[in-house]
């Protein structure tokens, strides 16, 4: 079917869509560039003029900028440590033969069909509230001082809600790769005299080591813009201490309403995202080869 | 050392028996093949021996100490799995080596163990690839390599050679049965190939839905097999079966005699038919003749050069002293 005329028929078939899909990515991509060079708020209507790189020099500068950025690195590196290594273990536990196995394996995913905003709220106030939650009440019972998840611990609190929602992925993940693992190189092991800490450590691991890679990718992806989950919690305080790049890009063009500043912001956040992504395509690159 | 003992051994799995008790004695330096049609037990049993399995009862003893309890790893002894199971993201050296490192060998003993093995099995070359990037032949070498670095009292083999085409499975036939006279290790051997079995083994053992049908050298089990399933088992082609009438003058249920034992005639003989297929091997013509009344199809191996064609009549004479028989039980009468 490689012959020339078939090419370009397929060539021509595609086009509609391809123009379509780049459409829908340039148009919005070249509004937010060009907005981020003009003075654009909406509070102080005072025409659009060209500003330059004026909006990028005070989104930077901004001490809220620095802090977004921690904030974000530790977000994403947080949730990745906790769910990989959880969704680790949990595949582990998963494969071994149990009762009721199948029930378990669907409770287990079940968090990742709860959307964001509701888990956030159902664990903001029914876990983590000092007063009614059930952490706070455990606390008061046993006559400790209940913790203000939100006040004292709020960035570490968040990390734990998405962890929450994202291990299930995980666990999906590595769970199928586990189930691809040949039994017969565990016995093999198990004969050569690999105890079960070095059959993990030389077998398992590296068995899962495509999927884990894959596991990282995409939750990198979704993870650098966590939105709902903060905004339903802690709005991104106190002070800045919950704010990442997404929410500090929304309080600048919503909450201060300057269009030219968010959109300065966005286009940090892309270039920094593909940054990610370049990286993230190398070191996958060479897993997936090997 | 490697001397085995199976003693009343059994193994379920759940309600269902496997293997009913048995007894199986393994000498030291013995080559002993289980052999069987397709789920007998013989992986099973293997396995029991490895100790990847637990046994329902009995007890499992090598060198004469109760290893029953014994973790796989303690008993001393090396399996080659039918899949290879080489460890895919090692290379070939680090492979061979896995075991020697599980064991806190040190290095420079490591790399000389792992030189000797590659030098033996010829595996020299490849020591740097990784198994994807191997044959089926050098991978079921690497397999053995691993196995034989560390010295272990006896070898387990679960059908080494079936995933291998058949002119390799010749040849890694011989560098087996080789490798068994220079290191002198016992060596269980689990094949469904009677060949196999008839080639290497000192000692075969058949298996039919894990009972030991019989255990004897190849010969012992060609000449006198102890009842018609072994009888049938062991011999290619297989062993013709007469029972009824024909039987009678024998004073057996029935009477077996091997396609080899057959004189062809077209001119007399005790038995008359017609020939069917026949298969020329050249060295060797195997002659299907039906209609004798008999069974269905008698099967005789006649010179390469015999010619009778299909449809032609001829005459079946059995070699009086090669004749087996056999009660109504299967069982072997003297
Ligand atoms: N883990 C298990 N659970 C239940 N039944 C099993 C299990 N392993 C094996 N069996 C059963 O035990 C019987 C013997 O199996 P085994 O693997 O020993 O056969 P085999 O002789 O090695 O056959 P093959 O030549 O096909 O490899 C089979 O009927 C099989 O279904
Ligand atoms: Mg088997």
């Amino acid at each position: 079917m490689a012959t020339k005329a078939s090419r370009a028929a397929a060539r021509m078939m595609i086009s509609p869509s391809v123009i379509l899909l780049l459409g829908w990515m340039i148009i919005p991509l070249s509004l937010t560039i060009y907005f981020s060079f003009l003075r654009y708020n909406l509070i102080t209507p005072t025409g659009n003029p060209f500003v330059g790189w004026e909006n990028y020099y005070w989104f930077v500068t901004d001490p809220s900028f620095k802090a977004a950025m921690i904030n974000t690195l530790l977000l994403v590196g947080g949730i990745l440590l906790i769910t990989t290594i959880g969704g680790v273990i949990f595949a582990l536990l998963l494969d071994l033969p149990m009762f009721g196995q199948g029930v378990i394996r669907i409770m287990v995913i079940a968090p990742f069909f709860v959307m964001p905003t509701v888990s956030a709220l159902v664990w903001k106030n029914m876990f983590m509230n000092p007063v009614n939650g059930i952490f706070g009440r455990l606390a008061t019972g046993m006559g400790f001082e209940p913790v203000d998840f939100f006040g004292q611990i709020p960035l570490l609190s968040i990390i734990f809600i998405v962890s929450w929602q994202w291990l299930p992925f995980a666990t999906l993940i590595l769970f199928t790769a586990m189930q691809s693992l040949d039994q017969e190189q565990l016995e093999a092991a198990e004969m050569d005299g690999a105890s079960w800490r070095n059959r993990f450590w030389f077998i398992i691991l590296p068995h899962l080591a495509r999927a884990i890679t894959v596991v990282i990718l995409i939750e990198t992806i979704f993870l650098l813009s966590i939105f709902a989950e903060i905004l339903v919690t802690t709005n991104g305080g106190p002070g800045t201490a919950t704010t990442n790049l997404t929410y500090l890009i929304y309080v600048s063009s919503l909450l201060q309403f300057d269009v030219g500043m968010g959109s300065a912001g966005g286009v940090i956040a892309i270039i920094l995202a593909n940054i990610v992504a370049i990286f993230l395509m190398r070191m996958i690159g060479k897993n997936l080869d090997a | 050392m490697g001397r085995i003992q199976l003693e009343q051994v059994s193994k379920s799995f759940g309600e269902l028996q496997v293997i009913p008790p048995l007894d199986l004695e393994i000498e030291d330096g013995e080559f002993v093949v289980f052999v069987g049609p397709s789920g007998c037990g013989k992986s099973t049993l293997l396995r029991l021996i490895a100790g990847l399995e637990d046994v329902t009862s009995g007890q499992v003893l090598i060198d004469g100490t109760d290893a029953t309890d014994i973790p796989p790893a303690k008993r001393g002894l090396a399996m080659v799995f039918q899949s290879y199971a080489l460890y895919p993201h090692m290379s070939v050296r680090k492979n061979i080596a896995f075991p020697l490192r599980m064991a806190g060998m040190d290095e420079a003993e490591r790399d000389r163990r792992v030189q000797n093995a590659a030098d033996v099995l010829n595996l020299t070359d490849y020591l740097d690839r990784k198994p994807a990037q191997l044959s089926g032949g050098q991978r079921q070498r690497v397999a053995i390599g691993r196995a034989i670095v560390r010295e272990p009292a006896a070898f387990l083999f679960d059908e080494p050679l079936s995933n291998l085409d058949a002119a390799l499975r010749v040849g890694m036939r011989i560098e087996i049965s080789e490798l068994h006279q220079r290191l002198g290790t016992t060596m269980i051997y689990v094949t469904h190939d009677q060949v196999e079995a008839m080639t290497m083994a000192d000692k075969i053992v058949v298996l039919q839905s894990g009972v030991i049908e019989q255990v004897g050298s190849p010969l012992e089990l060609y000449r006198r097999p102890q009842n018609r399933f072994v009888a049938g088992f062991i011999g290619s082609p297989k062993m013709n079966f007469v029972s009824g009438e024909a039987a009678k003058p024998y004073a057996a249920e029935s009477i077996g005699v091997r396609p080899e034992h057959l004189q062809i005639s077209s001119a007399e003989g005790a038995w008359k038919g017609v020939i069917g297929v026949s298969e020329h091997l050249g060295s060797d013509t195997f002659f299907h003749v039906l209609e004798t009344g008999l069974a269905e199809s008698i099967t005789i191996r006649a010179d390469g050069e015999v010619a009778l064609n299909r449809g032609d009549t001829v005459y079946l004479t059995p070699e009086p002293d090669k004749i087996h028989r056999f009660d109504a039980r299967g069982r072997r009468i003297e």
